[in-house]
């Protein structure tokens, strides 16, 4: 491989893990709700679009943006309790599917909600970042990507300190570890799943910016859904750390398929080549590179 | 106050959705003809149905409301949501064409169109696909009910080829250049595939043609590719999130935003503004300009804008890419109509007498120009076996704010595209077993009473 070769490879390369780093900012709405509550919450893509245009639109009405901000962060938390509250908590020791159905349902009807409340034209959003290519020793880099992977790793970190070291993270684990236990020994269940809905908002709306920036806000951030449920699977869909392990992963492996594999079959492969590494690793390890393990006495 | 402006669009809708089921719900009634709409109002491709479907059904209302209608023949109108679905878009079809006096169906999209081919030339309806659609559908010789008007494919492949020719100074200045042709994942985004090899080994360009998967909200690893290839032009052939996605990729990639070139479904403002500055100095082809100033639009704004009747939610959309195409897509039709009832009689018409006017739907710059649209389009002239009726195109450059002409109109090289539909077609026919027609079959019209020979 020659010099011009190896740092296309590394633009590729370094492009991918930064994408990765995009799609693990959904995957992390995941977790947090599947970690606690064991559901998997298909509305979260809907909800990053339901913040970024509710921003995007506040903001376009002239309300300053610190105050877009946190009226948008408010409606997300009010969205992710109404949930937990009126869809949820009634559905609570149902079988799996049917709250995944649920979620499903709630997906289909925040869109709708979204577009009806605030139309279905684009929209341009600024953060103030400069998207212009950084170049590093003969590569190109996205400033804004590289802004983003910034935030994306403040907040697993944020999390991961949150988790480990504070009585409210240490019951959340409590929770995820045996929910009936948890409840047996006192702990308020409704508080926490309340808690960890408002961290899922919160994280929808910074995932909701940041790909509302990159993309424009429109209908398809919804659809980016579909980018973070292959991450799930390879980083296991409980674990913070395996969604950004999962996701630069992913982000870089479909990058370079489509560059290297690509041209010698039809081209546009990266949408499910993501799928093929997660099937392959649902066949090997079905609870992801990070995912607890089920374990079942006899 | 604030929270009442909030609520406005939701008010709209639910108006807007309370009207639709009003219109559904009336039966249709005699002297009328009736537009089944294929429309996309939610969904990705939301942006370019609202405005488009919001000019057509605004000319249709202009109509009605300043001349009572299509010479006394009221037009109506219902929608069916497709979200730029094939398979929902077969459904809209199955519900709504029992429906009387259906002058034509507008599906704005070339799978649904693609679907319904066979459908539509068994009901004897036409079927539009204005500025897309099949290519060897403008062979009316095979397809008498299909009308890829003003711009097929080809010719807007061969338009904007032509115009890279004029960039760099003549056609034999192509011999050499890299063109890369980023495409959509979708029946659409392949349509052109063949011709842009075609003209490579015409004009002794190479082409490489990338695909970008559905949605097209993420394209790195494209631009990558293309910042390797080092091509003198990216043609740009998007639709939705790609445009803006295409855009700004390319700003990050360092790829000069001069060097793209936007195809007909590329060039609206809904895929500019979400690129911000990644845009400014974007050049894209079209049929039709953007812009109110134009007397038709402005009697839409004076007739309904003003009284509240008007379809788009937003007013700052008149004028857009969009909204002008539906609203030309609106004056053809209505044109269609009016020219077959000169032929057959000022009453509503059936499917198969408005394709008799589509297959003679010409209007001169003239007309155009009575119409109130002269420099919104320039004319269309469309034949029995000609039916995209060889629409002329133009470039446009987006500044940051608005789209400003940056050529005259441009005719694209129909001659040496003619064989090559002509070809395709024929190939379609004998597959399919269809009698090829002749100049002598255009006139047995399905009247109301059945066949007849006009």
């Amino acid at each position: 491989m020659d010099h011009t070769e190896l740092l296309f490879f590394t633009e590729v390369l370094v492009g991918g893990l930064l994408s990765g780093v995009m799609y693990s900012l959904v995957a992390i709405g995941f977790v947090l709700i599947y970690k606690t509550s064991g559901v998997l919450n298909f509305a979260q893509g809907s909800m990053v679009l339901f913040s970024a245009l509710t921003f995007v639109s506040l903001v376009e009405r002239a309300v300053p943006f610190w105050v877009a901000l946190l009226a948008t962060f408010a409606l997300m938390v009010l969205l992710g309790l109404s949930i937990e509250r009126l869809v949820l908590r009634p559905l609570v020791n149902k079988p799996p599917i049917i709250l995944f159905m649920a979620t499903l349902g709630l997906s289909y009807m925040i869109e709708g909600a979204a577009q009806l409340a605030w139309g279905t034209q684009v929209h341009a959003l600024e953060l103030g970042i400069e998207d212009l290519p950084l170049e590093i020793a003969g590569v190109f880099i996205s400033k804004f990507d590289l802004f983003a992977a910034a935030i994306a790793a403040a907040m697993v970190t944020g999390l991961t300190l949150f988790f480990q070291y504070t009585r409210v993270g240490l019951a959340f684990r409590a929770v995820a570890d045996d929910t009936f236990a948890a409840y047996a020994v006192g702990l308020r269940l409704p508080r926490i799943w309340a808690t960890v809905w408002t961290a899922a908002g919160f994280v929808a709306t910074v995932a909701g910016l940041l790909w509302g920036a990159r993309l424009g806000v429109q209908f398809s951030l919804s659809l980016i859904v579909l980018k973070a449920l292959p991450v799930l699977v390879l980083g296991g869909f409980d674990s913070i750390l395996g969604a950004i392990v999962g996701g630069l992963i992913i982000g870089a492996a479909e990058k370079l398929a489509e560059v290297y594999l690509g041209p010698y079959v039809v081209g546009g492969i990266e949408s499910w080549f993501a799928y093929v590494i997660a099937l392959g690793f649902l066949l090997i390890r079905p609870s992801g590179l990070f995912g607890q393990k089920p374990v079942e006495r006899a | 106050m604030k929270t009442t402006a909030f609520l406005k669009p939701l008010r709209h809708a639910a108006l807007g959705a309370a009207l639709a089921a009003i219109v559904g719900a009336s039966p249709a009634k005699a002297d009328e003809q009736f537009f089944p709409l294929q429309s996309y109002r939610v969904g990705p491709y939301a942006a370019g149905g609202t405005g488009f479907f919001g000019g057509f059904i605004d000319y249709l209302n202009l109509v009605n409301t300043r001349d009572g209608g299509v010479n006394g023949v009221k037009l109506t109108w219902e929608e069916g949501e497709t979200q730029y679905e094939v398979e929902k878009g077969v459904e809209v079809y199955e519900r709504l064409k029992s429906r009387p006096n259906i002058a034509a169906w507008t599906p704005l999209s070339v799978g649904i169109a693609y679907a319904l081919i066979d459908r539509v030339t068994e009901d004897k309806v036409p079927l539009t696909t204005i500025n897309h659609g099949r290519t060897d559908s403008t062979d009316g010789r095979v397809f008498p009910y299909i009308f890829p008007l003003l711009l097929n494919p080809y010719s807007e492949t061969s338009g904007i080829v032509n115009y890279i020719a004029t960039r760099e100074g003549g056609t034999e200045k192509l011999k050499g250049k890299k063109i890369v042709v980023l495409y959509h994942g979708s029946p659409y985004g392949k349509e052109t595939i063949p011709i842009y090899e075609l003209l490579a080994e015409k004009y002794g360009f190479t082409v490489q043609q990338i695909e970008v998967p559905h949605p097209g909200n993420e394209q790195q690893s494209q631009w990558l590719t293309i910042r390797r290839v080092k091509p003198d032009y990216v043609v740009l052939r998007g639709w939705g999130v790609q445009n803006p996605v295409a855009l700004k990729t390319a700003q990050k990639t360092g790829f000069p935003v001069n060097k793209i070139i936007g195809n007909v479904w590329s060039n609206s403002e809904e895929d500019v503004i979400p690129a911000g500055d990644a845009a400014k100095g974007y050049v894209a082809i079209t049929t039709q300009a953007s812009g109110a100033e134009y007397p038709v639009v402005q009697e839409i704004v004076k007739s309904l804008y003003d009284s509240g009747k008007g379809n788009l939610q937003d007013k700052k959309r008149i004028g857009s890419v969009y909204h002008n195409l539906g609203i030309v897509n609106g004056i053809l039709n209505v044109e269609a109509i009016r020219i077959a009832q000169a032929k057959f009689g000022k009453r509503t018409l059936t499917g198969d007498e408005v394709r008799w006017g589509f297959e003679h739907l010409q209007l001169s710059p003239e007309r155009v120009k009575e119409l109130g649209a002269e420099n919104l389009f320039r004319s269309i002239h469309v034949t029995w076996d000609n039916h995209e009726g060889n629409g002329y195109v133009k470039f446009q450059q987006w500044d940051g704010k608005k789209w400003t002409p940056v050529s005259d109109w441009i005719a694209p090289d129909w001659a040496l595209l003619r064989p090559i539909i002509e070809k395709s077609s024929e190939q379609y026919a004998k597959e399919k077993g269809l009698k090829v027609r002749t100049k002598e079959d255009v006139d047995k019209v399905n009247g109301p009473t059945g066949v007849a020979k006009q």
